[in-house]
């Protein structure tokens, strides 16, 4: 099958993402802030079909409006914490401006479906590219802020006497997953981000309680699930997005009665 | 060089006064357990001492130094108020996350740094239980966690807000003894607030009182008396001796329990970053 330039891209691509999204998502599941990545992506939604209709293209739209909502939502911190419902209604309303642009974009309605649900086999050599560039910032950035907001998250009321900004840290790191979660719609769409974002972060720490070890795990389920999707999509014919989110839940369940599974056996935790 | 100083400090939460112009010297190896009804200031207190908090006019010195954020020599025990258990992570890295974590970088910890994880845990007796998940570990084991990510950083003050919140009275004590032993071990301060008084009677060298914007500072006998108290809370305090044990009566309301009741019904929550 790489004999096809589409699947040498959209390899490529997902390796990219996976990577970015493996370790992203371990902070933001760890953090216990999945419901805002959930609406992040959904405001994504928005910023694509906004920058169709000025004549930008979706990834840069997607981009530019992600990031500024995770900024935004960051400075709000703990104000939006238990705001379930407002941030509920921001998402409904995100999506409905989409629609509302894609309505004034008729032309553009075929590709609705590219994002919402994402086409991977669709990533041409340029976003392959895009993609590079933006993953490097991401990682990059994760990793001069990661130590104090791993602090910060273990343990806010001691980081900040210790003299670690809270709401620093809460702006930077939503930014850099509005930005991870822009790189994730490429393959599976907005709706689909917590496939690919959350399920193997989750599972990595259903497996192993230690940082570092589930870091390296959810990476590696991340890539194996989206390069098992793409194969798997390759052969049948399937949505790649469909078999990503298939496995991304079926590793997940996996790995909540494994531990049990492994338990009842013999009393060892593994790792 | 006292530890902590204040001269004539007021401090205000919310727009209200917490210390009205209150003025005390803690000394350095004393260890202090901090009382007085919900809502006195006894967390406002603390993290005015660690510069989360502004001194409205007067002065706030800890150990020789103007309160500030960021000071290394205090270490902090903030009052649980969520489960831990939701992170699924071990105790090793629950603690180990706190080294040098006001520090930009990557949380990769060298020779040095795992040793003085380690050596906070095996200080608070968690060597065996840093192996578990946080999920699986009582409620006493994370406070012995949570005291543990407190020496981290060897400092010469030790503020625990509330360590006695959700134990049973056997913990209670178990705790009380450990930082006892920590205190005298290491020869540091120790700041140890609580809704009763009785767990820590014989332990603490002194109690600071707080309430209605007052503070006294002193020896349990010259503190905990009704003349003293009856002025902290406002109205009439009878306290009363029962063998080895304190009652803080209120017409005939042991107004001790009662604030702990009222505490457990409506929990005042401060939220970080605010």
């Amino acid at each position: 099958m790489f004999e096809y330039d589409f699947m040498q891209n959209a390899f490529a691509a997902a390796t990219i993402v996976s990577i970015v999204a493996g370790l992203v998502g371990y902070f933001l599941v760890l953090r216990g802030e999945t419901f805002a990545g959930h609406a992040l992506a959904h405001v994504g939604f928005t910023g694509a079909t906004g920058a169709v209709l000025i004549g930008v293209a979706p990834l840069w739209g997607m981009v530019a409006m992600t990031v500024a909502a995770g900024v935004s939502m960051g400075f709000l911190g703990e104000r939006l914490a238990q705001r379930d419902v407002a941030i509920g209604i921001v998402l409904a309303l995100s999506l409905g401006f989409g629609l509302l642009f894609l309505h004034f974009f008729t032309a553009f309605a075929s590709q609705a479906t590219a994002l919402l649900f994402g086409n991977v086999l669709a990533v041409d050599m340029n976003t392959v590219w895009i993609l590079l560039a933006l993953g490097i910032i991401s990682v990059a950035a994760l990793a001069v802020i990661s130590r104090p907001l791993l602090f910060a998250s273990l343990q806010p009321e001691l980081a900040e006497a210790k003299g670690v900004s809270l709401r620093l840290y809460s702006v930077l790191f939503l930014a850099v997953t509005a930005l991870t979660i822009a790189e994730c719609a490429q393959i599976v769409g907005v709706l689909l981000v917590f496939a690919l974002m959350v399920g193997p972060a989750a599972a990595a720490q259903q497996l192993t309680t230690r940082i570092g070890r589930g870091l390296l795990l959810s990476v590696g389920l991340a890539l194996a699930e989206a390069w098992s999707g793409i194969t798997l999509a390759f052969y049948t014919d399937w949505p790649s997005s469909f078999w990503i989110t298939a496995l991304s839940a079926g590793i997940y369940l996996f790995s909540t009665l494994l531990p049990r599974m492994l338990r009842t056996q013999k009393p060892v935790w593994i790792a | 060089m006292n530890a902590i100083s204040f001269h004539d400090v007021t401090l205000r939460l919310d727009g209200h006064v917490v210390l009205d112009n209150v003025s005390l010297e803690i000394v350095q190896q004393e260890f202090i357990g901090v009382l007085g009804p919900n809502g006195a200031g006894k967390t406002t207190l603390m993290r005015a001492a660690l510069g989360l908090v502004p001194a409205g006019g007067g002065k706030i010195d800890v150990l020789g130094r103007l309160a500030t954020r960021g000071n290394p020599d205090i270490g902090y025990m903030p009052q649980v108020r969520r489960a831990l258990g939701t992170m699924r992570l071990s105790g090793w890295d629950f603690v180990a996350g706190v080294v040098g974590g006001h520090r930009l970088g990557m949380p990769i910890l060298g020779k040095t740094d795992r040793a003085e994880v380690d050596r906070a845990l095996a200080l608070v007796g968690a060597s065996e239980l840093a192996h578990r998940p946080l999920a699986e570990i009582s409620g006493g084991e994370q406070q012995r966690l949570l005291l543990a990510q407190a020496l981290i950083g060897r400092p010469q003050l030790l503020l625990l807000d509330e360590p006695l919140s959700n134990l049973d009275p056997h913990h209670q004590q178990a705790v009380v003894a450990l930082v006892k032993s920590l205190q005298a071990e290491l020869g540091i301060t120790v700041l140890f607030s609580a809704h009763e008084l009785n767990p820590l009677l014989g332990t603490i060298d002194r109690v600071l009182y707080l309430g209605h914007g007052q503070a006294a500072l002193g020896t349990v006998d010259e503190v905990i008396t009704g003349p003293v108290l009856s002025r902290i809370y406002g109205s009439e305090i009878d306290v009363v001796r029962l063998k080895n044990r304190i009652f803080v009566m209120s017409g005939g309301h042991d107004v001790e329990r009662d604030e702990h009741r009222h505490d457990l019904l409506s929990e005042q929550t401060h939220i970080p970053g605010r």
